[in-house]
């Protein structure tokens, strides 16, 4: 079947765009603390996301490629996945965070620019999961950065996922207290 | 004629227990004749692992079909390696060799694999687990001379949403002189996580050891513990088993058929194989409360059932991916800019692809026609009719067609399985006594090979999971060979091998 019908056929059909799901009340709670004025200033209703395998069994990632893709299309949000850390605001990482993955998590938090925020997406990101105490792994991102926002699920469905990613752009877009985590991690230790 | 395999491992001692193939305990001077036969004889390595004071190495006769597996028992901490007949082996040594401790003798690449140098101690699966690391490993990547060249070195965070890995590309101008990749960034201790669990506790973690996988590691595991414990499982669990499996064959194959289109260039198909997958893994969701299927098999049965209303789902499903799963075929064969990209790119030679054992469509798409749900085969696929595509040309063209070929195959099995699946219980449970037990089990990506020892009081002992990356990861080093850097995403994701399911 030749592009021109079949892109025709997409058209007639209209969008495959599921509707919108509402931001996920706990996480808009839980973010409502770590947030801040200047966010809002800076990002507007803008989110620009790295995401970091720390050692996930690839379960996470097929899902965020279900929320990239047309059928939840997360840009419509104006959430963007970005290929540098330097163009980030948030850093979604999935996985235990291996040993083997610890350094690369840190020098990719270390070169996004703030503000900014970490996500930990699924069970393993969460607190290790299934390989929880294992000496291999840090057991959840937590134990390594300082975490904003939890998604759990393993692996969380794209539903999730994208109320999850709503609650945290509505928090930046619209509260304007407190301060993201990482400013006050950063108030309490000098970074390394 | 020289002895077959089962002839040739005679000479050493047969160890009770093992189900279903054979295992027999070799002592070193066997162990060197059979490093010797390797060198002439059609067998291929299908796995190779150690336990504190063991090696084994699973083996298939090309001629018979028979399979076994050998063993010895190290002395002094080291074994004689196969990597010399069995280049597969490197990295399966070096695993060894980074995680037990043990020293694989004659090992033609003996730089660490796993280990990085991170982990709080060395060798932590050896009896004692060796002293702390003296700091990050600073890897020898291998040397490249000749004027003009330059590295780029790519990873472990990638600029794409994948998994963790390094590549180091040696590049004269545009073409790739030599790939290198460096991986065990994924690595989280599976082996050592399984050990000492229960059984439905160990299931769990094989489930996601590639999460992508889940389905068939899940059968794995859950067919290689009937096999140590001889339990007979329900017919219609082994049923389901498959519908399960080839659910996730086709949404795997889907979304990278899309993916390759689009490091080509060519976005729409991306778009529309995500659609056809989503609607799969909805099914999934409605019919058996996962969208991946995890934890959907567990030993002794399975833990979902196909109601009526899903059988009528999941054909109605099956009709609408034929239908645009082929027009998406018609589609890729229509556009010249696409296959001026993918044919004639990343070309594995059949050879190359026989030598490292390779399965799954990168052998098949290069002439190696090797698919374990055929030989030795297993339920219920010896009841129904398939077909498995070979292509002789081992390039990134012929690795996508094998696998829409794969999706038209196992369209037709789930018809057939929803149209002649037998009845009766989903689950036998599993009896506590000990044993060991071997299975192997046709993923997407190829044949992944699960061998299990129980304890008596039913708890796992050792579990080492094989995945088919180990023996295609290699071949992706030499399929770049020649390309251009820009070709590598092409490349890498007509491979699309596992990273976590190798990390272990």
């Amino acid at each position: 079947m030749s592009i021109a019908r079949l892109l025709l056929r997409e058209l007639l059909k209209g969008p495959r765009t599921l509707p919108r799901p509402a931001a996920d009340p706990l996480g808009l709670d839980h973010l409502g603390h770590s947030l801040g004025q200047r966010a809002r200033a800076s990002l507007g209703r803008s989110l620009r996301i790295r995401e970091i395998d720390a050692g996930s069994c690839n379960g996470c990632e097929l899902e965020i490629h279900a929320v990239n893709g047309p059928v939840y299309d997360l840009e419509r949000f104006g959430i963007h996945f970005v290929a540098s850390p330097r163009h980030a605001d948030v850093l979604l990482v999935t996985g235990p965070v291996s040993a083997n993955m610890a350094q690369a998590v840190q020098r990719t938090y270390d070169a996004a620019p703030s503000p900014k925020w970490v996500v930990a997406m699924g069970d393993c990101a969460q607190d290790g999961g299934c390989f929880a105490g294992n000496d291999a792994v840090l057991g959840g991102v937590a134990a390594l950065l300082p975490v904003d926002l939890v998604i759990p699920g393993c692996p969380p469905s794209p539903q999730k996922l994208l109320s999850g990613l709503l609650a945290l752009l509505e928090a930046v877009a619209t509260r304007g207290v407190g301060t993201p985590a990482a400013a006050e991690a950063a108030d309490r230790a000098e970074p390394q | 004629m020289e002895d077959g395999l089962l002839r040739t491992l005679e000479s050493g001692r047969p160890v009770g227990g093992h189900r279903p193939w054979p295992r027999f305990a070799l002592d070193e001077r066997g162990w060197r004749s059979l490093i010797e036969r390797l060198a002439v004889a059609d067998w291929a390595l299908l796995g190779l692992w150690a336990e504190a004071s063991e090696v084994h190495a699973a083996l298939m006769d090309g001629a018979s079909g028979d399979i076994a597996v050998a063993s010895l028992a190290t002395q002094e901490r080291r074994f004689p390696s196969l990597s010399s007949v069995r280049p597969g082996a490197v990295r399966l040594e070096r695993s060894i060799q980074d995680l037990f401790g043990l020293s694989a003798e004659g090992l033609t690449d003996p730089r660490p694999w796993l280990d990085h140098g991170r982990w709080p101690a060395r060798a932590p699966l050896a009896f004692s687990r060796g002293a702390p690391p003296d700091g990050p490993v600073v890897y020898p990547f291998l040397p490249v001379e000749g004027e003009g060249l330059h590295q780029i070195p790519v990873g472990p965070v990638h600029a794409g949403i994948i998994e963790p890995g390094h590549f180091r590309f040696t590049c004269a101008g545009e073409t790739v002189v030599r790939l290198e990749a460096r991986l065990g960034y994924a690595h989280k201790g599976v082996e050592a996580q399984m050990a000492g669990k229960t059984l439905a506790e160990a299931a769990r973690v094989a489930g996601r050891i590639s999460g992508d996988s889940t389905v068939a590691y899940a059968i794995a595991f859950a067919r290689a513990a009937e096999a140590a414990t001889s339990t007979e499982t329900p017919a219609r669990a082994h049923w389901l088993r498959a519908l399960f499996a080839e659910l996730e064959r086709i949404a795997n194959h889907i979304l990278d058929i899309g993916a390759i289109c689009n490091d080509a260039a060519f976005p729409f198909m991306l778009a529309q194989a995500t659609v056809l997958r989503e609607q799969i893994l909805q099914a999934n969701e409605t019919c058996f409360g996962h969208r991946l299927l995890m934890d959907r098999v567990i030993p002794g049965g399975v833990a979902a059932d196909v109601t009526r209303e899903a059988g009528s789902i999941l054909k109605g499903l099956v009709k609408e991916l034929r239908k645009r799963v082929r027009r998406l075929g018609e589609l890729y064969d229509d556009m010249p800019s696409l296959q001026d990209r993918t044919v004639g790119t990343g070309i594995i030679k059949a050879a190359l692809a026989h030598r490292f054992g390779a399965g799954g469509f990168v052998g098949r798409a290069a002439s190696r026609a090797v698919d374990v749900r055929k030989t030795p085969g297993y339920a219920p696929y010896e009841d129904l009719d398939f077909d498995i595509p070979v292509r002789p040309e081992g390039d990134v063209n012929a690795r996508v067609w094998v696998r829409i070929d794969e999706i038209q195959a196992s369209l037709s099995l789930i018809e057939q399985i929803l149209e002649r699946m037998p009845g009766g219980p989903l689950v036998k449970p599993i009896p506590t006594r000990g044993g060991e037990g071997m299975a192997l089990v046709e993923g997407f990506r190829g044949d992944i090979l699960l061998w299990l020892r129980l304890s008596e009081v039913g708890r796992v002992v050792r579990c080492h999971p094989r995945d088919p990356s180990w023996f295609q990861w290699p071949l992706l080093e030499a399929a770049i060979e020649g390309n251009i850097v820009a070709d590598f995403p092409l490349c890498n994701k007509s491979f699309n091998c596992s990273y976590s399911g190798v990390d272990l």
